[in-house]
């Protein structure tokens, strides 16, 4: 269960077209994730699949159900938004089992559930509160309980960890993806951080107003991206491009290398320029180079031990073999 | 030293303050004053302020002249009457505005308002035609309506903020979990909303209670409230203050009592949305 198919789907609200027509299947038990940047239509698709709004044209089939038109209570989906939407005036059980209620579960199999899904989500101590003495990453635990009670045939999550601080969003980024792997349920991400996207998801799903970029694998989007677009939305750093005669050198518009894929040294190597910015992370360094002559700014990331400084002179040198080439509009060349 | 100023700034600040209270009180407590003095001692000169002889003699009289029960209780009906239908209309309204908001939203609330900037004479003429046409003249039902349309755009404006202020994901989030329109009103909506829609109520209490040009004018003995039973103690064979000030007093205390329980309540509800 959790099969959700999308056929020439547009959204428009007025005179603007949010989403041309897009085709999209996934397939049961995937991890996809949505990503793009903002106002690119990631949620607004999401929403499309909620049914939290209706389609312009095209249809939507859940489970081999016909979902264009239903209610979102009728496509068998849960969802995580990203302000968590929890009900203020209700206790921690209450809102886990206010879906239970409103399809009109026994008492006893509500309490049932609800137990079940706070010893998974560790929210056991917590049931008699109210959201608003809760932390954010309870809260958020909160609102997957809410959405794991109903055993949808899939989750969808808007942008879930955006309001949470760096170490808990991390953290529960690897609680959300055991989750996916003991409930072996459909989800469909939500975000605009690629990181998440690159370590979460079975499938990336890249836009960019409204229209799918690329979809594939992390790993596929990150060795062959399809276009100038999606090479530089993932990874981090983000690639260096290369115009100009030097592109022009490998039969190509632009070139692209990623920043791990230059090797720097203080000896020779193929262009000459000297450090900006550098910054060290401990286990990488990151070095902003200017007046290499090929770029306004080549970004370098090299070995911890690695410790040139400001005004250093050095020699950068690209990986042959991991130079991208895309053509004058954009597009991959082969 | 900073401290020591601190304070005496803040004696300052509070005699000020409690001295323009005063000033604005005042003619409520001179009301209350001369409801206990005799017609001599209220129009005597130099005015006496606390040191008369104190009679309840008025309040004995205007009972005995007046029915303040049957005043009283058109009071409570219109007050109470037009501010549960004024609410069984608004909530609707204020909910589809806020939201299921339309390109025009915004303009029908500006209009709605602007209604409110007409001047109620204005329009005195057609209405005043309409309820004889209607046989509505001096009919608690025909000015409870009256009464319910001239406050409507303000229970729409406060029940539309405090509805704006409920994110509409949690409303989203209970259709995804299945709730239908009235189970999302009854279980999510309303309990949150529950602070906003007292404070409506209670101003809507009172701004109907005090309504007197339309209760004035529309009423002659049947229908007519504590503002009418006040006017008819000022009337043109000689002015009879201390009377008067007793029928005042007995009219504005059941809402002075109301408005001093609820103040909390009250200014909560004024300024909610204010800050965030």
């Amino acid at each position: 269960m959790g099969r959700i198919v999308l056929e020439k789907v547009t959204k428009s609200f007025g005179n603007t077209e949010v989403i041309p027509p897009l085709d999209l299947t996934i397939e049961e038990g995937e991890f996809v994730v949505f990503v793009g940047p903002s106002g690119c239509g990631k949620s607004t698709l999401l929403r499309l699949i909620a049914g939290l709004e209706d389609v312009t044209s095209g249809a939507i089939t859940i489970d081999d159900v016909d979902s264009t038109n239903l209610a979102p209570a009728k496509r068998g989906l849960a969802m995580v938004f990203q302000s968590y939407a929890l009900y203020p005036h209700m206790s921690v059980r209450k809102n886990i089992a206010f879906p239970l209620k409103m399809a009109g579960l026994r008492k006893s199999e509500q309490e049932e559930r609800v137990s079940k899904a706070a010893e998974v989500l560790n929210l056991s101590d917590y049931l008699d509160r109210r959201p608003g003495q809760l932390s954010g990453g309870q809260r958020q635990r909160v609102a997957i309980g809410r959405a794991i009670v109903r055993e949808p045939s899939a989750f969808l999550f808007d942008e879930p960890l955006s309001n949470l601080d760096a170490a808990l969003r991390v953290g529960m980024r690897l609680e959300i993806s055991e989750l996916h792997k003991r409930l072996e349920t459909t989800m469909i991400y939500v975000t605009h951080d690629q990181v998440e996207a690159m370590t979460m998801a079975d499938k990336i799903v890249v836009l960019r107003a409204g229209n799918i970029e690329q979809v594939g694998s992390p790993l596929d989007l990150y060795k062959s991206p399809k276009n100038t677009f999606v090479a530089g939305f993932i990874g981090s750093p983000k690639m260096n491009f290369v115009k100009g005669a030097t592109a022009e050198a490998y039969g190509a518009s632009t070139i692209g290398i990623r920043p791990e894929h230059i090797d720097v040294s203080a000896q020779g190597g193929t262009w000459r320029g000297v450090v900006g910015v550098s910054e060290h992370l401990g286990s990488d360094s990151f070095f902003h180079i200017h007046g290499t002559g090929v770029a306004d700014m080549i970004t370098v990331r090299a070995d911890g031990e690695v410790g040139f400084k400001h005004g250093d002179e050095v020699f950068l040198t690209p990986r042959e073999d991991a130079i991208h080439k895309f053509d004058a509009q954009g597009l991959r060349l082969k | 030293m900073a401290r020591a100023i601190s304070n005496q700034r803040k004696t300052l600040n509070t005699l000020v303050a409690w001295s323009i209270g005063f000033v604005i009180f005042f003619p409520i407590l001179w009301t209350i004053l001369t409801s206990f003095k005799t017609e001599a001692q209220a129009i005597n000169d130099p005015p006496l302020f606390l040191f008369f002889d104190w009679t309840l003699e008025n309040y004995a009289i205007v009972q005995e002249r007046s029915n303040y029960m049957r005043f009283l209780w058109n009071s409570i009906f219109l007050a109470c009457g037009s501010t549960i239908l004024g609410i069984i209309i608004a909530v609707p309204a204020a909910w589809s505005m806020a939201f299921v908001p339309s390109r025009r939203t915004k303009d029908i609330l500006m209009w709605m308002l602007s209604t409110k900037m007409l001047p109620a004479v204005g329009v005195l003429y057609p209405i005043y035609i309409g309820f004889v046409k209607l046989g509505l003249l001096d009919n608690r039902f025909g000015l409870m309506i009256v009464l319910m349309l001239i406050n409507l755009p303000i229970i729409i404006w406060m029940l539309y903020t405090y509805f704006k202020e409920i994110p509409g994901e949690i409303l989203e989030a209970a259709r995804m979990d299945g709730a239908s329109l009235g189970n999302e009103i009854l279980y999510v909506l309303t309990p949150m909303a529950i602070p906003g829609i007292a404070s409506t109520v209670l101003l809507n209490i009172i701004l109907a209670w005090n309504e007197a040009f339309w209760t004035l004018n529309l009423t002659a003995a049947k229908a007519a409230p504590l503002t009418a039973f006040i006017a008819s103690y000022s009337s043109p064979e000689g002015l009879f203050f201390a009377k008067l000030s007793a029928a005042s007093t007995m009219a504005i205390a059941p809402i002075l009592v109301l408005g001093w329980f609820s103040q909390k309540q009250l200014v909560r509800g004024l300024t909610f949305g204010a800050v965030k």
